[in-house]
């Protein structure tokens, strides 16, 4: 999440605009066990991918799959718009996708362990839509035993 | 956007202060961005939701170069090759360029050991040969079967940007977002030659190229800039070439 007021003034209005699902309730889980024995995985909306899969295009609805073990110089970006910083990414994965910064907790003991996979989408794409790639790696993290899915948006 | 997290109302969510693109804050910071994991996890304390917190901790400031950048007296200490006779005024413009970065990629990528060029599965002069080709006759040879012209402008516009992004932000004081961009888009052949592709597929029939041109080559920020100062822009032009 960003300041609106460090949006151009074009890309402000259509953020401001843009229709968003809404809901009657919220969901919430309640962590029943202490963080230390929780697994966790990345969600990641920057259209990140392994290098040479299939890119993502303006629109996409399905996903790809990060496994936990990839090089940082295997993960590439796909995604269509120009209107946020690319150059953090390209010095550092972290810093849209903390992989090694989840590791490093896992180490330390402050988390359980890194979820075996890892997902990504591109954001700006519509929400409803993403529903069955939702749904199916909702059931991936399951039989992963993914206690909690840190989604960071791009 | 913390709009959005009002209307959506997950579970849990951490609004942080950050430019779009860096959510974690700084790059290459590791404390950095445990400090802002921490507060993340920190969300689960909470026994009911939805929980929307502010993260407060701004990037420190870095210290932006605003000089312009010249890249004149640089020699390239590696062979590259040579420029084909046949390549235009404008492919060789971009092929010096992209020689005089390549010590700087070459500098980042050991230093990084990743980079993020290769989307458009060239090599970074042939990808630098469509985009010429692109700005100069709008119609250029397609170098792979698989894909027309218009995603093909849009890889090949990720590799480069990539690699000059790369290879300028491994230099002292050019860490920051803007400067890179301000530098990418104001002063260099690549930017001016993008500039000529989106002007003349602004009113493109083509839908792919016409929304390209519109909402995905350039930055709206470097745009807007553009509008409001065009004096700060590179005075090479495409036109007297």
């Amino acid at each position: 999440m960003a300041r609106l007021k460090d949006i151009p003034s074009g890309e402000r209005e259509m953020i401001k605009e843009l229709p968003c699902p809404e809901f009657e309730d919220t969901p919430f889980v309640r962590i029943k066990k202490p963080l230390s024995q929780c697994r966790i995985s990345l969600l990641s909306t920057a259209a990140i991918q392994r290098r040479g899969e299939k890119l993502f295009w303006r629109g996409a609805v399905d996903y790809r799959v990060i496994p936990g073990d990839i090089e940082p110089n295997d993960v590439v970006m796909s995604h269509s718009s120009v209107n946020f910083d690319r150059t953090g990414f390209q010095q550092d994965l972290n810093i849209c996708f903390p992989l090694e910064r989840l590791q490093e907790l896992a180490n330390r003991g402050v988390i359980g362990s890194v979820g075996a996979f890892h997902y990504s989408v591109i954001g700006g794409s519509e929400p409803e839509k993403l529903k069955p790639a939702a749904l199916e790696i909702a059931r991936m993290l399951k039989n992963d035993h993914v206690d909690i899915l840190f989604l960071v948006p791009i | 956007m913390r709009l959005h997290s009002e209307k959506i109302r997950p579970p849990r969510a951490l609004w942080v202060p950050f430019e779009l693109g860096r959510p974690l804050g700084v790059p290459n910071d590791p404390e950095f961005q445990h400090r802002v994991i921490a507060a993340v996890l920190g969300l689960l304390k909470h026994d009911r939701g939805p929980v929307l917190e502010d993260y407060l901790e701004e990037v420190p400031d870095g210290e932006v170069n605003e000089e312009q950048i010249t890249m004149d007296g640089q020699f390239c200490p590696i062979n590259l090759t040579s420029s084909p006779s046949k390549d235009s005024d404008l492919m060789q413009a971009l092929e010096a360029e992209i020689n005089h970065l390549a010590p700087w990629y070459e500098m980042a990528v050991n230093q990084r050991r990743r980079t993020t060029v290769g989307v458009s599965g060239l090599d970074i002069l042939d990808a630098a040969r469509f985009l010429a080709a692109m700005a100069e006759s709008g119609d250029p040879f397609v170098p792979r079967d698989d894909l027309e012209r218009g995603p093909m402008l849009k890889l090949c516009c990720e590799d480069l940007t990539s690699f000059y992004g790369e290879a300028i932000s491994v230099q002292p004081g050019m860490n920051a977002s803007t400067a890179v961009e301000n530098w990418i888009w104001g002063h260099t052949v690549l930017g001016e030659t993008m500039w000529k592709i989106r002007e003349v597929n602004l009113e493109s029939k083509d839908d792919f190229m016409r929304y390209h041109a519109q909402r995905s080559l350039i930055p709206d920020r470097q745009i807007h800039l553009r509008e409001e100062n065009p004096r700060v822009f590179r005075s090479w032009s495409l036109d007297k070439k």
